[in-house]
């Protein structure tokens, strides 16, 4: 961090205002710090612990898979006392419920749009800050209520939450205050996302440099942009369904319970509600959801392949549509996750068609981004590895998804583990893996420092190979029937066969978490010990490599002009292999043989 | 190193064919299907396999050929173009063609398993009509499969019903139709090898309906977590003639009415 102070410095002067030194200037600076960088940097942090808590609580549940009832060693003894070490049935659920809702509210949407969201686009576009600075601030700080909601909900009586990621009422309704604390948690995450979305809307439709048209936009900030579209509509559907479950919770109303229903020897409720009704708006938001979590990753992957095989982005404007695309489909195929529902059966069929539909834009970028790769001159660099594993990965995770599109094939998968690896490879193959290269690709502008190339290697064969080894079986689980969030599956003579692939997947499970040590030593070491990175060390073209690394508070130290897109890489107007956005062309002859005012540019290095 | 992280990169297509290449050999695949439409949702399971396998291989191959191939310590021209307005064409049309006529292709699959209602008259309309009275109710509940036959008189719904739990037996090659009710939370009555899953709403009354081929004791599992004894929620499906199933019935017959008492027993023998 010492090195953002050097940067914020260098504009003291012209910021002054920001902070009147001592106590204050560090709350205001790097606190309660109203500068999008710092505000991007605050969730990166945060979601990288999240990421930590989650990927630990995975391990548990490979435990149980692969070792059901057996004392976990070591930690088993600390966490589980009163059952001599063992995962108990109810604690199971309370992983399973937990992981999820971790990797998904804690980690992954707010690392994309939060800390990657947050610190590229006003960088990206030419902007000094966020159009909202204080509304920027609100969204990082909402998370809080989120964060020590969720946090505390694991020692209320009762435990966290234990009805699934999902909360599928009745049985959400049925559990102690850890599903309320739940409901609370999402309902802070929503609003923090909710300002977000408007922000990056209005940033990226107000504020960008001149010349930055929406066609130069990079591929980053056009899914950011579409990202938050749909975060802005797709999201009050969740939080009102929240609060309907709140409500069903707490002050008996009874939005999603039938008439006459009582569970657990409880009085019979109020009823005259529908549990399905959940399912039709929870999946309303998390449908849309699911590309909120991908396509953000999507854009940086993009930047990163035409950056590193030093080639222009193949097809900008059909990459453009068909984010565009998954984003209107996005909102009409969130009857797919209901197929075996009890939904009637005829709507499945417009649910199949639509979703296969779906598929049509991803195989599109899939296509453009081989083309991107073709005839280029590839930098096998770690953000180059991690974002051509995205693109591997993303074709697996693509590909499996039409298997559970196709209703009749749907009946025996779902809520198998074919589902599990399918969203793993979308989630965790593909968003983590292009997060991954995202941190590698921009952390030179973050911190000043390169990060150790050799360790990022290392780390990414690792994650590579264990990740492929833990998720990649779980489609052949799910080839067997093996259903997710069982417990104990081996007391069925259908799966009794199935364990001894659990544990092959514990031990990658482990070697997986394990091999993050590099990362995150790699992560924080290279922060005091890296060589200084410059202000472009990739040679790209992005408008983020023409400040300063790390940049001061208002970001750059001219006044950025574009003149093309961000992708003219071996362009033949220029004898360098890349061609900044912010770069004039060279001079034309002026007819009148005046001078014309050169426009600003950044100071040499 | 391109062309080591080249050759990792081709790592996925070959593990990944050699993986579902192994997993049947050592009886990790589909549970053996023993039912009638079962057999139309493997083809449809193979099918796709079959086609996003080539797309699979395919792709994968040409990623690890340009790594290979355009590996940045060859210095030479690069390619330096935006795109190809044919190329788009081209892969807009060829995959929204193959997917639309995937999601055709499964409708009557569909169709049969969950909108072709037996007991729903010729219209297909459901439950307008009741041709075919209903093999037996089953009712999940934490963490149980209720199941109430109709007794002597063939009705379900009054004191004649017989009530059974998680044993739930079938006769082979018969039209069985099931009503799927929960009493509590959601529960999902999934027959891995009968290729049938459905979910047990609170409030609904759903029917399910099936034709078992094989004779056979298999595992009723329940797909919905329902609580923490969902993993528990375990039923047994035995599958038996026509004759074995009728005296299996008779004897939990006898068995609930040498209890209820003389007058309800009186009453099924009346019939």
């Amino acid at each position: 961090m010492s090195s953002i102070t050097a940067g914020s410095h260098e504009h003291h002067d012209a910021h002054a205002a920001h902070g009147q030194g001592g106590v204050g200037h560090f709350l205001g600076t790097y606190v309660f710090s109203r500068d999008h960088k710092i505000i991007g940097i605050q969730f990166l942090f945060s979601t990288l612990i999240w990421f930590l808590i989650g990927g630990l609580l995975a391990l548990g549940i490979r435990w149980q898979l692969a070792w059901p009832w057996q004392d976990m060693p070591v930690i088993g003894r600390m966490l589980f006392a009163g059952e001599g070490g063992q995962i108990s049935p109810e604690f199971y659920t309370i992983l399973f419920t937990m992981h999820a809702t971790i990797m998904i509210f804690f980690v992954i949407i707010p690392i994309l749009a939060g800390a990657f969201g947050n610190y590229l686009i006003p960088l990206m576009i030419g902007a000094d800050d966020m159009a909202f600075p204080t509304l920027n601030m609100l969204s990082y700080w909402f998370m809080w209520p989120a964060f020590l909601a969720i946090g505390a909900s694991f020692f209320v009586e009762g435990g966290a939450a234990k009805a699934g990621w999902t909360s599928y009422p009745p049985l959400s309704l049925t559990d102690l205050n850890g599903q309320t604390l739940w409901l609370i948690g999402l309902t802070f995450v929503g609003v923090s996302s909710m300002m977000g979305s408007v922000n990056y809307m209005t940033t990226i439709i107000q504020m960008r440099a001149p010349g930055m048209t929406m066609f130069r936009l990079p591929m980053t900030i056009w899914a950011m942009f579409i990202t938050a579209i749909l975060q802005a509509f797709a999201l009050p559907v969740l939080t009102a369904a929240g609060f309907m479950q709140l409500m069903d919770r707490t002050i008996g109303t009874g939005f999603f319970i039938p008439e006459g229903w009582s569970a657990n020897n409880a009085p019979l409720a109020s009823g005259g509600g529908q549990p399905l009704l959940w399912q039709h708006l929870f999946w309303f938001y998390s449908h849309p959801a699911v590309y909120i979590m991908i396509l953000p990753a999507m854009g940086m992957v993009s930047d990163i392949i035409a950056c590193f095989s030093r080639k222009p982005l193949f097809g900008y404007k059909p990459m453009v549509y068909s984010i565009a695309g998954i984003a209107g489909l996005g909102f009409i195929v969130w009857g797919h996750h209901m197929f075996v529902s009890g939904m009637n059966p005829a709507l499945g069929m417009t649910f199949m068609v639509s979703t296969m539909m779906i598929a049509l834009p991803s195989a599109i970028k899939t296509f453009n981004w081989l083309g991107t790769v073709w005839g280029g001159q590839i930098q096998f660099t770690t953000p180059m590895l991690y974002a051509l594993s995205f693109v591997a990965m993303f074709i697996i995770g693509g590909l499996s998804g039409i298997f559970m599109a196709a209703t009749p094939v749907d009946i025996f998968i779902h809520d198998t583990y074919f589902i599990v690896a399918h969203f793993h490879y979308v989630l965790f193959a593909g968003t983590a893996m292009g997060v991954f290269g995202a941190i590698y690709f921009w952390y030179p502008k973050m911190f000043g420092r390169m990060m150790n190339e050799t360790a990022g290697k290392i780390h990414f064969f690792f994650t590579f190979l264990f990740l492929n080894g833990t998720f990649f079986t779980m489609h052949i689980l799910g080839a067997g029937g093996f259903p997710r969030r069982l417990a104990d599956p081996y007391h069925y003579q259908t799966f009794a066969h199935l364990q001894p692939l659990n544990v092959f997947m514990t031990w990658c499970a482990i070697g997986m978490v394990a091999v993050q040590v590099i990362f995150a030593l790699n992560f924080f070491l290279s922060m005091f010990f890296g060589p200084k990175a410059g202000r472009n060390p990739w040679h790209a073209n992005g408008l983020e490599w023409a400040a300063p690394s790390p940049p001061g508070h208002g970001n750059f130290d001219f006044q950025p002009v574009i003149y093309r897109g961000p992708y003219e890489y071996n362009s033949p107007e220029v004898d360098t292999d890349y061609y900044p956005q912010n770069e004039p062309p060279p001079e034309p002859k002026s007819e009148s043989g005046e001078e014309t005012e050169p426009p600003p540019q950044p100071p040499a290095e | 190193m391109g062309k080591f992280w080249s050759l990792i990169f081709l790592l996925v297509p070959i593990l990944g064919v050699a993986c579902f290449a192994l997993a049947p050999v050592y009886n990790h695949w589909l549970p053996s299907d023993v039912s009638q439409h079962g057999h139309t949702i493997d083809h449809l399971f193979y099918f796709i396999l079959w086609l996003t396998g080539a797309v699979f291989i395919a792709t994968e191959v040409v990623l690890f050929w340009f790594l290979w191939r355009y590996d940045g310590k060859r210095k030479g021209h690069v390619n330096y173009t935006h795109g190809s307005h044919s190329l788009e064409i081209i892969w807009t049309i060829l995959p929204a063609a193959t997917l639309l006529f995937i999601a055709i292709y499964q409708m009557n699959a569909w169709a049969e398993s969950k909108i072709r209602n037996p007991a729903a008259g010729p219209d297909g309309i459901l439950g307008t009509a009741d041709d075919m009275p209903p093999t037996l109710e089953v009712t999940g509940r934490q963490f149980e499969w209720r199941l109430r036959y109709p007794g002597k008189n063939g009705q379900l719904g009054d004191s004649d019903d017989i009530y059974i739990v998680n044993d739930l037996h079938l006769p082979v090659n018969e039209e069985i139709l099931i009503y799927l009710k929960s009493d509590d939370v959601l529960h999902s009555f999934f027959l891995p090898n009968l290729r049938v899953k459905q979910d047990a709403v609170p409030g609904m009354k759903i029917p399910v309906w099936f034709r078992a081929t094989e004779k056979g004791t298999y595992d009723i599992v329940c797909a919905e977590l329902c609580g923490w004894g969902h993993y528990k929620m375990k039923g047994q499906l035995t599958i038996e003639s026509r004759a074995e199933y009728d005296e299996w019935l008779d004897k939990k017959y006898r068995e609930q009415t040498a209890t209820v008492g003389p007058q309800l027993a009186s009453q099924g023998d009346g019939e």
